[in-house]
């Protein structure tokens, strides 16, 4: 049944994609564009983030082992709608003009914590192929825990991105925090799971 | 760069038709005997201040009295009331004045005014905006030598406006200049725009319009406009004061924590468009600098 269901997955995934495209096709994205596309690829990315997170707590509250088999492609999304909101504000926003570029990241903090969070990403998806999980072994676990800290740096990004005390980007670290207190219910119970 | 003053003012259909506007401006101007020299500035002016389409001045708001998000304003304002509609001007003046919005409208003739509104996220709009200087109707009230400073003040009515039922920021929103700034011929006291009745989301019925100062500073819905010795805490500062400060001018050289400042995005120039820099005093410098000659706009920002 995961056979095809996984490329259904996969397709569904590419939705936030596809309503983009669709949106500048059909001129629908409003006042600002740009930032528009920087902000759908941004929450996105931390959607992402909150899904791949979840796989494992549904693993152990349903019995199944079948969420885990999503865990990498759904990781791998995490990078791709990351690098579409990077892209996003070095090409379309700032024309690749890296002199404020340079500039915001290393004076703003939620963009030097966002950038951070993008870097840490990279190692990640350079090891997410079965060939590399065999060559690093133990060590691999222990790199792809870097995916809690890049949750966290995520929701500061946006938490510190908003203007005033607003009510989606606390909901996403709420949510997140919730994933990340999971496991240490899970460690704490089952210690040969790891 | 040359702004359109309120002195050089236009009929309010020209912007149906931009080639109309010119020559009428070409005419109504060289008739006012302005020479030459001006009627290159003002077409250069015109062409850098092509006024944004009413669709997104009218849908894209700020005015966190009716929710945070951008189309809340436009969403959530249409039943708001502005009859009757009251202000009261007083404070340090020898003249208290309690005027309603209908009699400010009949007594002091709205003039289309074309200015450039720059928001603190970075972005910009060109405004045909109806109104006229604040300073006619201040000093009607005739401020006394301790008036330093003008605090405006919004109205508070949690009923109409949801966004003030949460303490995003401390309601009722309030903001301020000092007096010099408050007389000045470009700070307009707003009753329209495009030609037509101010729409609600955009402050109605009266609202502030400082074109060299971050858009926050130019308040929504005024009820009471107060001449005061010293210097008022204006809602933004007090949510956040290492990033808002009093004065809050255009200043491309100044960041804000957050945003750098250097830069804006064209509302309604399309996805492919580039930033355009921002100018300081959003380009009114001609007009305002001498305000600030001697400031260090750094400290003071």
């Amino acid at each position: 049944m995961i056979k095809y269901f996984k490329p259904f997955v996969f397709i569904l995934c590419l939705w936030p994609l596809g309503i983009i495209i669709l949106d500048i096709y059909y001129n629908n994205l409003g006042a600002e564009p740009v930032k528009k596309i920087m902000n759908h690829f941004g929450e996105w990315t931390l959607i992402f983030i909150c899904l791949t997170l979840s796989m494992s707590p549904l693993k152990r509250i349903t019995n199944l082992s079948f969420w885990i088999k999503f865990r990498r492609m759904l990781g791998l999304f995490v990078f791709f709608y990351a690098t579409i909101h990077l892209l996003t504000y070095i090409g379309l926003d700032y024309r690749f003009d890296w002199e404020p570029i340079i500039n915001d990241v290393l004076k703003k903090k939620y963009i030097f914590i966002g950038f951070s969070a993008w870097l840490l990403l990279i190692p990640l998806a350079a090891t997410s192929s079965q060939k590399m999980i065999r060559i690093l072994r133990h060590n691999w676990k222990n790199l792809h825990r870097l995916v809690y800290v890049i949750a966290i740096f995520g929701s500061l990004h946006y938490i510190w991105l908003s203007k005033t005390i607003f009510f989606k980007p606390l909901i996403y670290t709420a949510i997140i925090v919730v994933l990340l207190a999971l496991r240490i219910k899970i460690k704490k119970r089952d210690v040969n799971y790891g | 760069m040359k702004k359109i003053k309120f002195s050089e003012i236009t009929p309010e259909k020209i912007y149906l038709n931009r080639r109309d506007f010119i020559k009428k401006l070409g005419l109504s101007t060289s008739a006012l005997m302005i020479g030459q020299n001006f009627l290159n500035n003002a077409y250069a002016s015109t062409n850098s201040l092509e006024p944004t389409e009413y669709r997104y001045i009218s849908t894209y708001n700020n005015y966190y009295e009716f929710g945070t998000r951008k189309s809340d304003p436009v969403e959530k304002s249409q039943n708001f009331k502005t009859e009757p509609w009251n202000i009261k001007i007083n404070g340090e003046v020898e003249n208290e004045i309690n005027i309603s919005a209908l009699e400010i409208n009949n007594m002091f003739e709205s003039e289309e005014r074309i200015y450039r509104l720059r928001c603190v996220e970075g972005w910009s709009m060109v405004i045909p905006w109806m109104g006229f200087s604040l300073s006619k109707l201040l000093e009607k009230a005739k401020p006394n030598n301790k008036a330093k400073f003008v605090e405006f003040i919004s109205v508070y009515d949690p009923v109409q406006m949801p966004g003030q039922k949460y303490p995003i920021l401390q309601w009722p929103y309030r903001e301020g200049l000092r007096i010099d700034e408050a007389m000045h011929p470009l700070t307009t006291l707003v009753t329209g725009l495009y030609g037509k009745k101010l729409p609600n989301q955009n402050g109605a019925p009266l609202r502030l319009i400082v074109p060299w100062k971050y858009g926050f500073k130019s308040a929504k819905a005024i009820v009471n406009i107060k001449l005061v010795e010293k210097m008022p805490t204006s809602s933004w500062m007090r949510s956040s004061p290492r990033e808002y400060g009093f004065y809050s001018n255009v200043n491309p050289n100044v960041d804000h924590p957050r945003w750098s400042q250097a830069s804006e995005r064209v509302i309604g120039s399309g996805i492919l468009s580039e930033r355009i820099p921002t100018q300081m005093f959003n380009g009114y410098g001609d007009e305002v600098a001498n305000l600030y000659s001697g400031m260090d706009l750094k400290k003071y920002f």
